[in-house]
């Protein structure tokens, strides 16, 4: 109740008629803040039920059943409510893409086959209407991804309270993204013009010509000095560094297997997005240390006879191998019903902290953001969200804070404006 | 005539020659036989450039056995041809004096086959123009007085298009045919066929009857007009042209000349053959025949095995092609996944399908049409016999039931006096295995085929050299390629060459030995004799005398197994029943029951089932006979009922061609097949409304179904229930995002979209005050009933602007628009909603996939519902609508609705905006039992479907589910061992492709749209 007069007044008071324009990026935490009486889900697997988080300056300075504020501190009783740590959204368009049909609106697909110094966080739009609706939710960072071509460029992670994309950038360039041609015999049956005649053959070059890109950047990056710049090679640098992951786009078995073999060819640190059938090979996944962004658990089986609930329970099955794993959703809009995919997930095998995990901390390890995010740990960055429910079930979650780097964030949106607009004009509020 | 008298020596040359053909040059006689015919029976009308040489020709075929007809075999008998006709058959058929007599012991003849599919003789119609992106064409291309749709042609007449096609007539003729009903395969209405034989003669002559037949299909072939853009519209075209051909025998003034329908209505005397792709096509087809009693004569698609009882009950001959699928090579398991089992078991049941029809007893014929290679005929008739047909049958599908079924039976099809002399010589009982066609003839005309085993020379002989030695030799291997053994201590391989009646023997007399007897010398009914030199190189003369048939070889009666072709399951899919499941009594014990009345939430409590309605509900009832199950803990809602569905649709959601196609039916084009029924059914949706696209201002009738798996598509229809149609506003219908070329088709605005109901409507009201005789048109009847307030509207809405307008226009013609559907703008105008009396069905979340749902918000169902519009939160989507019941636990989350109001969002409200609610939508005595025991509260993310019950079938039950899984996966297993073994057997194997799903969502334009493994993915509302 309290929260909806704050935002009225924000609608109609700060500015006289209702606008997203006037949802302010917050201002820096200055003073420490406590958040008492919860039950913390840390992100780890760990519950601490009537617990406290402290944080100040950003950063969470304390974690526990025994925590009491001191000095001058805001200290929020969050009785019966639910702490958690900020959901991340890994591999989308956020920012990228505002109506999916209109062609001016989308900035997420550049023209070229092997792009690695395209990157996306040059388009991220901190002012597109659709990051609002994903904090109302508890989603508080995202890694924005771009797409086409075969190497579509550089992902980097945002947090989603920003005046520009500069502010917004959380871990800039994190990956390389490359998606492998689908290698499957689809019989001349395709849909939307004639297919390749020979869609795996097509595919398999395609990925040689990764392959040969690959070498030719590393021999190329041996030699400082040359001639002419190679711009796409020197993109590469990090890559080979190891202080970039290499995200690679496939969801097939023997799409996978190229995978895994890049990784030891390269000997880079691989990551797997998509995976649908991952569960067919966990344990390969396992012994080579590849992490996969799982594919949303909220999608058809790909085949008819598969398991019904196949993509709903591929995450427990990933989860009990020890792979590590996060879960994803597609798009951007979308993305604010990622905690109820870990919720379908949990319905399916994981337990509702592997679950909480699979969307936090996970994601965080896989984006290369763990030290910083992910979880309700000292020292990390207070990326927190507190809702009145469990959080991965949509019966129950109402987000009634949120706080990013400390700073208590505005969860009014669009939609809600719209919402208190019309609830004025029918007097039904 | 220029043929006639091209080479009228060789021609001459031809007739001389023996019945023993040179191997190497029989290819080119049987060319200049085909002449000799020509000259033979040149027309009396054709002049002669030369010496006339009248002949009547006459035969006489000795000795053979006669199989005149299916059912009567004749040994030892004569047939008597003369100028090209049958004379007489039988044991003691008169041998005219002037025949010429061909002994044919040991031989066998049959009717020559008869082909009633067929497009011999007619060339490839090319489609000219209309590439995918060009510019929509709205009436036929066709220049002349003709209708207005370029895919009815009706006024094509194979016969003015018919030419002889040497090549093909003979690889027919191989094939065993000697005549087939010819049809240009082109369009829904292809016109007529002719009958023709396959004899190599002037165009004239080969005739034998003009118009035997018209054919019909749901495909529109070379036309490059729009319309139709879907099977429903293929359904549509055919109903209005039947209506249209009806009213135009009133020679209507306003309509002029339509030859079209003038040829339609000439047509509709002759048999009537419809071609279609497969099982559920068929049984459209038959039942757009019914509907205007007309019974057609159904060319099958290949699969109609699977739903046998619905295919007799069509009453229909039927036309069965033999392009049985190839086996697949699975060897590459990760391949392998990505075939379906429904198709592995196609692989393995397809040659079963004349044998279902046989046990089934509906009359049918066979046709070589859809073989990719004529050549392959026989051998796939044969399979066919493996597969259970019986001999007799196959026969009598090749040459009574068709004959019969084109009313042709007096000119083919037996052999019986005054018919055509069109027979085949074989070497034996021609369905088994070795047996070969020898000769074919046509009309009289002799074609040989595979002459070389004319003679069966196999046996052992008896060589004597002179001077020298007696040799004795056994001729083995087959007819047309024979062996020779010397027989001693150690049989010898030797060598045999026959070339006509020139024979050449190679003799080995001991083991390993440098040289061998070689002779030459010539084979004649008196016994073999010639030259040659003994191993010295001595020349001898020799000669060999028959000396007795060799004995019978263990390997040669090789006994064939009986094929094994595993179960059908109902519907055809991994997950179909194996044997359909009955309506039981039931009692649900001990539930939380949410009634959707005015009980509420009932804990504790039973509900008890009986006859599939809900028969009582309370505390501790009494279950009788009834199957008792647990709910303790678990939660009994209604079943899910989506209102905005596009499950279970066969090739296209959209008849997009046109702004208005109130004609077209989604009822007549449901697939039962759907795997998608049954993954609904384990979210726990049990009715479905599948809904026409949103292509246009006014799209097609909508079909409420019950989610009855297994079920045809008559089955899934819910009966007795007030119809829909689909309307569309906005992007979609004004074509905003289809790309540059499609700025033709009106309308391009809301403005212009206003204007089309205007003139809908005033159209049909004009139309309804139209006196008696006139012109039948169905899509205004369409609109008609909804003036009448006997079919109601569902319209894709999504901006406040063209909601209000549509209410506008239904309020000036005094209707009401039913339910707005997606209508996310529909908070902005909820109480002119109300006020007009609309519901609502949405989405709960969705936004920001195109323009017009840039103020698309989540608590939009919360208000209209706050305000008092009966809303629902439909799918539109297969996925989603696995999981309603949290797509309605989010209208708790965004604005606060209560949970019981959110759960009917899903159950009670979509069937009152369905008109069903009196007997669907909530747990109430005397209501269908249509219902789902969850493991959760039905609104949490956490709650699954544990048993689905649509009238009182348990239709999904998750502890059968893991057992379907072990039968899917042992199944698999067993079909892909067997295709393995095909593979190393040495069949030829196609590549393992993935087996795509049908499915589609609203702005689909494409029929066929597929989707899966991300080939494509996104989503389009």
């Amino acid at each position: 109740m309290k929260r909806s007069i704050y935002l009225l007044a924000l609608a109609f008071g700060v500015s006289s008629a209702y606008a997203q324009e006037t949802i302010l990026p917050a201002r820096p935490q200055d003073k420490p803040v406590y958040l008492t009486n919860a039950v913390i889900h840390v992100g780890n697997g760990q519950v601490i039920e009537n617990g406290t988080v402290a944080f100040a300056k950003g950063k969470i300075t304390a974690v526990g059943a025994g925590v009491t504020a001191a000095g001058d501190a805001t200290v929020l009783d969050m009785k019966g409510q639910h702490v958690y740590p900020g959901i991340i959204a890994p591999d989308t368009k956020l920012g990228l893409v505002e109506f999916e049909s209109v062609r001016a609106t989308i900035d997420a697909r550049e023209v070229g086959e092997i792009n690695p110094s395209i990157r996306s966080i040059i388009s991220y739009n901190t002012d597109s209407k659709v990051i609002n609706t994903l904090r109302s939710n508890g989603i508080l960072l995202a890694q924005v991804t771009p797409e086409g071509g075969i190497v579509s460029g550089t992902s980097s992670v945002v947090q989603l309270d920003a005046w520009n994309w500069e502010d917004a950038a959380y871990k800039t360039d994190n990956a390389l993204h490359f998606f492998i041609p689908r290698l499957v015999n689809t019989g001349g049956r395709g849909f939307r013009g004639p297919q390749p005649r020979d869609p795996v053959k097509e595919g398999l070059e395609k990925v040689e010509t990764v392959r040969v890109f690959f070498r030719e950047a590393k021999a190329y990056l041996q030699e400082n000095k040359h001639a002419a710049t190679n711009i796409k090679f020197e993109a590469m640098r990090r890559l080979f560094n190891r202080e970039q992951k290499l995200f690679i786009h496939c969801e097939l078995v023997k799409e996978m297997l190229i995978a895994i073999d890049f990784a030891k060819e390269f000997n880079m640190d691989v990551v797997i997005v998509g995976g649908a059938d991952s569960w067919q090979i966990t344990d390969l996944l396992k012994q080579n240390n590849i992490a996969v962004v799982l594919t949303q658990p909220h999608s058809l089986p790909l085949m008819a006879d598969d398991d019904i609930d196949q993509p709903y329970k591929t995450a427990a099955q990933l989860q009990k191998a020890g792979v590590l794993f996060c879960l994803s959703n597609e798009g951007f809009w979308q993305q604010r019903n990622l905690g109820f995919e870990a919720g379908t997930a949990s319905a399916f095998g994981l337990s509702r902290e592997e679950a909480l995990s699979a969307v936090t901390l996970n994601a965080a390890k896989i984006l290369g953001i763990d030290k910083i995010a992910g979880s309700l740990e000292t020292g990390k960055d207070a990326n927190i969200a507190v809702s009145t429910g469990d959080m991965l079930d949509m019966k129950s979650s109402v987000i009634t804070r949120a706080f990013i780097q400390g700073r208590e964030i505005n969860l009014d949106n669009k939609q809600h404006q719209l919402y208190e607009k019309y609830q004025q004009k029918y007097g039904i509020k | 005539m220029k043929r006639a008298f091209e080479k009228p020596g060789r021609a001459l040359l031809s007739r001389g020659v023996a019945y023993a053909l040179n191997r190497h040059r029989s290819k080119l006689l049987v060319f200049s036989l085909l002449l000799a015919g020509s000259y033979a029976h040149a027309q009396e009308t054709f002049p002669v450039n030369g010496i006339a040489d009248p002949k009547d020709r006459c035969f006489a075929f000795t000795h053979a056995t006669i199989v005149k007809d299916a059912q009567t075999t004749l040994s030892n008998a004569t047939l008597v041809i003369r100028d090209g006709k049958i004379i007489d058959a039988g044991p003691g058929a008169a041998i005219p004096k002037d025949a010429v007599v061909v002994d044919c012991k040991g031989k066998y003849i049959y009717p020559s086959f008869v082909d009633i599919f067929s497009s011999y003789g007619q060339a490839d119609v090319k489609r000219t123009g209309g590439s995918w992106n060009a510019p929509p064409q709205f009436l036929s291309n066709t220049k002349g007085a003709y209708g207005w749709n370029q895919a009815i042609k009706s006024e094509v007449n194979a016969v003015d298009l018919f030419s002889t096609d040497e090549p093909k007539a003979a690889t027919l003729r191989e094939a065993g045919f000697g005549t087939v009903a010819t049809q240009q395969m082109d369009g829904v209405a292809r016109g007529t066929a002719a009958l023709v034989t396959l004899a190599g003669d002037k165009e004239n002559k080969v005739i034998v009857r003009e118009k035997v037949a018209a054919g019909y299909s749901f495909d529109k072939g070379s036309s490059t007009q729009n319309y139709p853009n879907s099977q429903m519209g293929y359904i549509a075209l055919l109903r209005q042209t039947y209506l249209d051909a009806q009213w135009y025998r009133s020679q209507p003034a306003k309509e002029g000349v339509n030859l079209s329908l003038q040829a339609w209505n000439a047509n509709q005397q002759l048999p009537q053959i419809f071609e279609v792709k497969d099982k559920w096509d068929a049984l459209r087809a038959d039942k757009v025949g019914d509907e205007f009693g007309v019974q057609y004569i159904i060319k099958a698609g290949g699969n109609e095995y699977q739903r046998m009882p619905e295919i007799a009950a069509t009453k229909a001959t039927f036309i069965l092609p033999l392009n049985f699928p190839g086996a697949i090579d699975v060897e590459d398991p990760n391949d392998a996944r990505f075939v379906s089992l429904a198709e592995m078991k196609h692989w393995e049941m397809a040659p079963s399908q004349p044998a279902a029809f046989e046990k089934a007893n509906i009359p049918f014929c066979l046709t070589a049409a859809d073989l990719k290679d004529v050549k392959s005929f026989l051998g796939s008739v044969r399979k066919a016999i493996e597969y259970g047909l019986s001999e007799q049958k196959a026969l009598e599908a090749l040459t009574k039931t068709p004959a019969s079924t084109l009313k042709v039976y007096d000119k083919v099809g037996s052999l019986e006096a005054g018919k055509l002399a069109n027979f085949l010589i074989t070497s034996g009982p021609v369905f088994k295995d070795n047996t070969i066609i020898l000769q074919n003839w046509v009309q009289g005309n002799r074609y040989l085929v595979k002459q070389d085993g004319w003679n069966d020379i196999r046996g052992i002989y008896t060589v004597s050299l002179s001077p020298g030695s007696n040799i004795t030799v056994e001729v083995k291997g087959t007819a047309t390629a024979p062996l020779l053994a010397v027989l001693q201590k150690d049989t010898l391989p030797g060598r045999i060459d026959i070339n006509g009646k020139l024979v050449t023997l190679s003799l080995p007399l001991v083991k390993n030995g440098r040289s061998n007897v070689r002779l030459s010398g010539l084979i004649s009914e008196n016994g073999w004799s010639g030259t040659g030199v003994d191993t010295s190189g001595a020349s001898v003369r020799w000669n060999a005398a028959f000396a007795r048939t060799a004995p019978a070889r263990s390997d040669s009666a090789k006994k064939k197994n009986n094929v094994d072709i595993g179960q059908l399951y109902y519907p055809f899919n991994g997950y179909g029943w194996d044997k359909m499941p009955q309506q039981q009594d039931i009692l649900i014990k001990n539930a939380t029951v949410w009634t959707n009345e005015k009980d509420g939430k009932l804990e504790n409590t039973d509900v008890l089932v009986r006859g599939g309605k809900i028969a009582q509900i309370g505390k501790g009832l009494s279950a009788g006979n009834a199957r008792v199950i647990d709910g303790t803990g678990k939660h009994l809602s209604a079943g899910i009922i989506d209102e905005h569905s596009h499950i279970a649709i066969s090739n296209g959601v959209n008849e997009s061609s046109q702004a208005v196609t109130a004609e077209v039916r989604i009822g007549d084009v449901l697939n039962p097949d759907d795997v998608n029924i049954y993954r609904q059914l384990s979210g726990g949706v049990t009715a479905s409304h599948l809904l026409h696209g949103s292509a246009n201002p006014i799209g097609g009738q909508s079909q409420l179904i019950k989610l009855r798996w297994g079920q045809d598509a008559e089955g899934l229809k819910v009966t007795n229930w007030d119809p829909f149609i689909k309307f569309a506003l906005g992007e979609n219908v004004k074509q905003s995002n289809w790309g540059e070329r499609n700025t033709v088709r009106f309308p391009q605005t809301r403005m212009g979209v206003e204007q089309v109901y205007v003139d809908a409507f005033t159209r049909a009201r004009d139309y309804e005050k139209q006196a008696t005789g006139k012109r039948r048109d169905l899509e205004l009847d369409a609109l008609v009933e909804i003036l009448n307030a006997k079919r109601f509207i569902t319209c894709h809405s999504y901006v406040q602007s063209e909601i209000n307008m549509l209410m506008h226009v239904a309020d000036s013609f005094r209707f009401r628009v039913n339910t707005f559907t997606h209508i996310l703008e529909g908070y902005k105008v909820a109480d002119k909603m109300k006020a007009h009396g609309a519901g609502a069905g949405t989405f709960a979340d969705w936004w920001a996939y195109k323009m017009e749902v840039q103020d698309a918000i989540p608590y939009n169902a919360a208000i209209m519902h706050k305000v008092g519009v009966v809303t629902a939160i439909n799918s539109d989507d297969a996925e989603m609508a696995r999981r309603l019941n949290q797509e309605a636990g989010k209208i708790v989350k965004y604005g606060g609705v209560p949970e019981e109001e959110a759960l009917k969002m899903v159950t009670l409200n979509p069937a009152r905006l369905l008109h069903v609610d009196n007997r669907m939508g909530s747990i109430k005595v005397g209501k269908d039992a249509d219902l789902v025991l969850w493991s959760d509260n039905p609104l949490s993310i956490y709650a699954k479907a544990e048993k689905t019950i649509v009238d009182g079938i348990v239709e999904f039950d998750r502890d059968y589910d893991l057992q379907l899984r072990q039968r899917i996966a042992a199944e698999r297993n067993r079909l892909v061992q067997k295709l393995l073994g095909e593979k190393k057997k040495g069949t030829p194997t196609q590549k393992a492709a993935f087996t795509p799903d049908e499915m589609y969502h609203c702005e689909d334009l494409q029929a066929g749209h597929q989707e899966g493994l991300g080939i494509t993915t996104g989503a389009g509302f």
